[in-house]
């Protein structure tokens, strides 16, 4: 509550509104079978990852047990229970982009940023995340960093891709 | 509501858009109208052809030649490594790596005055001073386009150009003039297989559903493509969606179900909003909904959006992560045809599978067995990557080999390196060698192999690619996506996955190697699903086909492809330095040391091996050893 109080009233409006779209997203989905996944994309969409407050209203309004939610929650992996930095870099790990050299370009984005995979940088600037993956093969190697594409990636490039960020 | 006659009015009525996007010859100033296709799929999009699109619109109205000449986003065409990619009819000029750039030129040269732009023509298209249509080259003369059809003709976004193209037609057909029996009786004679990776007939599984006696049945579309490296049913739901939508509907009739799902990754944006964008057309035209085409029958589709797991491209995982659960399979019998989605009677369908349908029913049975070879018929869609030059989608037809697919379609190993090992059907397949690139490309001789067809990934492999660490990767991903319900997949992967990181550490023994086959046999027999039970194919393939390599990582500690970083070093070549101090500068852990303008050396106790150095320096001095 302390926490609470220390808000500013638009953070409270901001959060809010984002919990009465949670909420009408539930409705539109509560009658139908199944519904939980959908509503957990839904609340990804919203907040960028799963909180565990929200989980559990979902819990209550679909009338499942928050072990439940979780148990689905943390099974799928495009689902994240933690935030996420501003910047989600994803390496693509498919196999066609790492036969063409993506582990280097992990590693270097692990070097520059100075976190492992999976960690967020301490001015919360960035995720590195090593994903499945993206399906443009002819670009290989590929990342993305938010919704913007990097292809034929070499780690050499990887500093000035980072700077453009900055 | 559109009846069967709204439709052919729509069809006349598209017909002469469509008839532009043609090769017809002609050539230079007697062309009134062109079409510009500009490749919309993921590949290209990722390369920024919308903002191409964009600058081709300003570009053509700032010359006033708007009524001359269209400009349509497209699905795939299939030669990714060179997008954006740009194909001008009816001249049918292919124009490679487009930038925005180029954009005012083009138009000036070839939509205003009709001459080709010259300095992004694709370049296998020329002969001598001729240019020829990109059909011609060798990436594309030898494909069959069935499931791709419509992939680059047509803006998936439009339903009236599906419509134009024969769509919906096979529908029609079936509701008006065909029994149940006979969709199901000419699916099974085409001798359709399921492209998914299971291989199993078509008609067969619709026959199981049919013959089910129950209220309710569903039709699943499986687009949950999660084979890393193939991308084929993505490029169909991009470039083609209405082709799923018409396949469910015809198996919603021939099974009786009158409730279809497709369930899609959510990792693929694009497709899911051209799909979705497709479903809202056809049920607007009364294609899908209730009564369509006033026969009674009733069709409809919901999206469901899966959520990263690989195991939920099995059937089983598949059917209880729409309903709302953990992905998790389990044990067949009951088969899904008998007892699937709430338990009742459901057919899964592959989205490249589906894809064929509406033609098998247009051109018939014979048509598409005439097609391949004896037990499999048809084409396969193969999405070609790794050390190819053309990487991208092919479409061919069953029973090519492997040499026409790699070397004649795909143009062979980049960089005059040496072709080492190709690796069909994912993780659940298997790497073959040069002595099998005359094999034909079926689902039985693969499996012979000890690969498998899977969904169509075929990654090509050089020489500079270890094997072993092949085998670790797949196992890496198996290991990972391991649902962990059955104890020999979820243990088993991650014993195999240490065995391998030990060997490729180089701290492997000989009886490890001898554990590794043993323990993939056993996971083989005991897994509960497909998923377990083909996760050791990676590693027993490349055991049987490259044991010379494993022997290296063991015995004489060397990795010979250069990959296992703890089997290398790093080394100054002192003739080659310059002295530029670059690497030094770079170096993340101060390993390297010297003077300007002379020599530098790297100190290999403090070296991470994380080769910054090696790739920063411009004069090639440091080497691999």
């Amino acid at each position: 509550m302390e926490h609470q109080q220390t808000c500013s009233s638009a953070d409270i409006a901001e959060a809010d509104e984002k919990l009465e779209k949670v909420k009408h997203a539930i409705v539109q989905f509560k009658l139908m079978k199944g519904a939980l996944i959908p509503v957990l994309h839904e609340v990804q969409d919203i907040y960028g990852f799963l909180p565990e407050p929200v989980l559990q209203v979902v819990s209550e309004e679909l009338n499942l047990p928050l072990s439940e939610i979780y148990g689905v929650a943390s099974f799928y992996h495009f689902f994240s229970l933690t935030p996420k930095g501003e910047n989600v870099i994803h390496v693509c790990m498919g196999t066609a982009c790492y036969i063409k050299g993506a582990q280097a370009v992990l590693d270097r984005l692990s070097t520059e940023l100075k976190v492992p995979v999976q960690g967020t940088t301490e001015d919360n600037k960035f995720t590195l995340e090593a994903t499945r993956c993206l399906g443009a093969c002819g670009l290989a190697p590929v990342m993305t960093i938010g919704e913007k594409v990097h292809g034929r990636l070499v780690p050499n490039a990887v500093p000035k891709i980072l700077n453009e960020y900055n | 509501m559109k009846l069967l006659t709204d439709l052919d009015a729509i069809r006349t009525l598209t017909q002469s858009r469509l008839d532009n996007r043609r090769i017809t010859g002609a050539s230079g100033e007697s062309i009134t109208f062109r079409s510009v296709m500009v490749c919309g799929g993921t590949g290209c999009t990722s390369s920024d052809s919308n903002t191409i699109i964009a600058a081709l619109e300003q570009e053509i109205s700032s010359h006033g030649i708007e009524s001359q000449v269209e400009v349509v986003r497209t699905g795939c065409f299939g030669l990714c490594e060179l997008g954006p990619v740009v194909i001008v009819y009816p001249e049918g000029i292919f124009y490679s790596r487009v930038e925005v750039k180029d954009i005012p030129a083009l138009v000036e040269q070839h939509l205003l005055n009709g001459k080709p732009y010259d300095k992004k023509i694709y370049e296998k298209t020329r002969h001598g001073e001729e240019i020829l249509s990109f059909e011609e080259t060798d990436f594309y003369k030898k494909q069959v386009r069935i499931a791709l059809r419509n992939c680059g003709t047509i803006d998936p976004e439009v339903i009236d150009e599906y419509i134009a193209s024969d769509g919906y037609k096979a529908l029609a057909q079936v509701l008006t003039t065909m029994s149940r029996e006979q969709v199901i009786d000419t699916v099974k004679r085409s001798g359709l297989r399921g492209r998914g990776g299971g291989g199993f007939l078509t008609g067969l599984k619709w026959e199981f559903a049919a013959k089910q006696n129950k209220p309710q049945k569903y039709v699943i579309c499986n687009a949950d493509e999660g084979d890393p490296g193939a991308f084929m049913d993505r490029s169909i739901l991009e470039g083609n969606p209405h082709s799923v939508i018409e396949a469910m509907a015809i198996a919603g009739y021939a099974i009786g179900a009158n409730q279809g799902f497709i369930y899609v990754r959510a990792e693929y944006p694009i497709a899911v909003q051209r799909f979705t964008k497709a479903l809202n057309q056809a049920r607007e035209y009364g294609l899908l909904g209730d009564d369509i085409f006033g026969t009674g029958f009733t069709f409809n589709i919901d999206v469901r959006l899966g959520a990263g797991a690989f195991v939920c491209g099995e059937e089983t995982a598949l059917i209880h992560s729409i309903e709302g659960h953990r992905g998790m399979p389990t044990p067949k019998p009951p088969f899904p045809a008998v007892e699937g989605l709430w338990g009742m009677p459901t057919i899964i369908n592959n989205v490249e599978t589906l894809a064929n349908i509406a033609q098998i029913i247009l051109n018939g049975a014979e048509w598409y067995a005439s097609i391949g070879t004896e037990k499999s018929k048809g084409t396969k869609v193969f999405a070609l990557g790794g050390k190819v030059v053309n990487t991208g989608l092919v479409e061919v037809p069953m029973g090519i080999t492997l040499r026409e697919v790699i070397f004649e379609i795909g143009g062979g190993i980049p960089g005059g390196k040496k072709f080492k090992a190709v690796q069909t059907g994912g993780p659940s397949g298997g790497c073959l060698t040069e002595e099998h690139l005359d094999c034909t490309i079926d689902f039985d001789t693969l499996t012979s192999l000890g690969s498998m067809m899977g969904s169509g990934g075929m990654i090509i492999m050089d020489e500079d690619t270890c094997m072993v660490d092949v085998a670790r990767f797949y196992l890496d991903f198996t290991r990972d996506e391991s649902c962990g319900k059955c104890t020999p997949c979820r243990i088993g992967t991650k014993r195999l996955l240490e065995m391998l990181d030990k060997i490729t550490e180089g701290k492997g023994t000989l009886e490890d190697l001898e554990n590794l086959e043993q323990l993939s046999l056993q996971i083989k027999n005991a897994s509960l699903c497909a998923l377990g039970q083909t996760a050791p194919n990676p590693v027993l393939s490349t055991i049987k086909y490259f044991r010379d390599e494993y022997m290296a990582h063991i015995t004489d500690s060397k990795c010979p492809a250069g990959v296992c970083k703890s089997l290398i070093s790093y080394e100054i070549d002192a003739e080659l330095c310059r002295g530029c101090s670059l690497c030094a500068r770079k170096c993340p852990s101060d390993a390297i040391s010297g003077k300007v303008k002379e020599p530098y050396v790297i100190d290999k106790a403090a070296c991470i091996k994380c080769g910054v150095c090696f790739d920063v320096c411009k004069f090639k001095a440091v080497a691999i050893v």
